[in-house]
């Protein structure tokens, strides 16, 4: 299959309807951090950007919203031609111009505080991480407190950046700036604002 | 093709175009990030006045689905014209299933009140609001507002609380009484009656604040901390009532008082009509409710 035709194929079926599915999931999982939302297959991307990113990213980006890609994602053109045609949205310049960040491999991934962290007036302005992971239970567990979680909540997600709960712990401390992260994994979506706190277990 | 034209394929789901869609969800999943802030957003002209709930209606129209079920409040009541009309608007745009029965709604908009009943998580509560900013009437530049959230100089606030307090004794503000959020940012929780702002405190149901005019999008997640501004000599208290509703006889609850005749005649009912009407059904009665049996009212279709 050539390029144009790549790009062309595997968006939303029903756009309105698969849209608003896939954004009410990312909201409920906003929402709730630590809580994996299901989403079906509404997109089909080309590899290595997997399906629940690719939807997350046809669902929220658009030609305002600056678009990162790692550097897996960087090289295929074809990636590339899918989100122009699907999404319209532009490649940000740097990371710190993105708004959001699509990153394939989160365990080689740049540090958290290289993307945009927003302002101390407009702490909105900053980058929305979409973090493709294989799933939410093999990794070291992260005990999560905070808004949207009642008393705690645990996940375990593959794959995750290094000296993730270093840095996310200095991501909190920005606050209100600071990064949120979408977790994409095959079976649906996870998050973790910027408000969640990972519990370190007493020694 | 057999498919028969039907109204809503003369709209845009739930009216928005998916652009506008799209801006106004990645305000509401910034405004779940930073609890209590004030997200802008470019707010569309809707087909209803502002001072209509026009933010309301675009947060609820950028989130609704064919599954959802939605009630529409107005001061508490389902059946002001208000209510009646946001209702009957998403009825013909978004096709979605109406109710009146807070239990049974996936969303609620509302203006100036939350429901009595409890609410539960996988609901969604979207307030109108009219003036989002709680220091607007303390510093009218919006430049210097947004440096007071930013650095978190909220002492102006509370000086005005306490200039209350030296004047009538106690917080007289019974509206928009001001809350603070996960310790940070003071936040309007919209003209709801203080007796309310207990019941924003670690809800289970996600709330969002809509104001169309003024282009500001926040959010309350989930058993998120909102407690309401206070002193530690002049406590914050809510509203309380000498009398239960006169209707179905509730207590602890909001109530407002209705004129009956013209000769100062006057009852206190419950502000939550659902409310009222499920207690009724469940035989509960107050001293004026009438002898026949309630009948009940469906929604406006
Ligand atoms: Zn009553």
């Amino acid at each position: 299959m050539d390029i144009a035709t790549q790009a062309i194929e595997g968006g939303f079926a029903d756009p309105v309807f698969d849209a608003q599915t896939v954004f009410r999931a990312v909201m409920d999982a906003m929402a709730r951090p630590g809580t994996l939302q299901p989403l079906p297959v509404f997109a089909r991307p080309p590899a290595p950007l997997s399906a629940t990113a690719g939807a997350i990213a046809l669902a929220l980006c658009d030609n305002d919203t600056p678009l990162w890609l790692d550097l897996v994602l960087q090289p295929p053109a074809a990636i590339k031609s899918w989100l122009g045609f699907h999404t319209g949205a532009p490649l940000a310049n740097t990371p710190a111009d993105a708004h959001f960040a699509l990153i394939a491999t989160p365990a080689e991934m740049m540090a958290l505080d290289g993307f945009s962290q927003g302002t101390q007036d407009y702490p909105d302005r900053s980058t929305t991480l979409i973090l493709q992971v294989s799933d939410l239970v093999s990794g070291a567990p992260l005990l999560l407190e905070g808004p949207g979680i009642e008393t705690t909540a645990t996940i375990a997600p593959a794959q995750m950046p290094r000296h993730f709960v270093e840095q996310w712990k200095q991501n909190n401390q920005r606050f209100p700036r600071g990064v949120d992260i979408i977790l994409a994994t095959p079976e649906g979506v996870a998050c973790l604002p910027r408000t969640t706190r990972i519990k370190t277990m007493e020694a | 093709m057999t498919a028969q034209p039907t109204d809503i394929a003369t709209y845009n789901f739930a009216y928005l175009d998916e652009q506008t869609k799209r801006m106004i969800r990645r305000a509401i999943l910034k405004g779940i990030a930073i609890p209590g802030y004030q997200v802008p957003f470019a707010s569309r002209e809707m087909p209803m006045p502002y001072g209509w709930g026009t933010g309301g209606v675009q947060v609820t129209a950028s989130i609704i689905g064919p599954d959802d079920v939605l009630k529409v409040i107005d001061q508490g009541a389902d059946d002001t014209t208000n209510a009646v009309s946001i209702r009957a608007f998403f009825k013909k745009v978004a096709n979605v299933a109406v109710t009146t029965e807070t239990a049974k709604a996936t969303i609620i908009q509302t203006r100036h009140r939350i429901p009595e009943h409890p609410l539960t998580a996988g609901q969604v509560l979207v307030y109108q609001v009219p003036i989002p900013e709680p220091l607007r009437f303390l510093e009218p530049r919006e430049t210097e507002t947004r440096k007071m959230h930013a650095l978190e100089e909220y002492g102006l606030m509370h000086v005005k609380l306490y200039e209350d307090i030296a004047r009538h004794g106690r917080i007289a503000t019974t509206y928009a009484y001001p809350v603070k959020v996960e310790g940070r940012y003071v936040m309007d929780p919209s003209p709801t009656p203080k007796f309310d702002n207990p019941k924003m405190h670690r809800s289970p149901a996600l709330q969002l604040f809509g104001a169309g005019r003024e282009k500001r999008i926040y959010a309350l997640p989930p058993f998120t901390d909102v407690v309401s501004l206070d002193f530690e000599d002049h406590p914050f208290e809510v509203q309380t009532f000498d009398q239960p509703c006169a209707l179905c006889a509730a207590e602890n609850v909001y109530l407002d008082e209705v004129i009956l005749d013209d000769h100062g005649g006057y009852m206190f009912v419950c502000s939550d009509t659902d409310h009222c009407e499920k207690r009724r059904e469940q035989g509960h009665r107050g001293h004026l409710a009438p002898e026949s049996p309630l009948e009940k009212t469906e929604p406006a279709q």
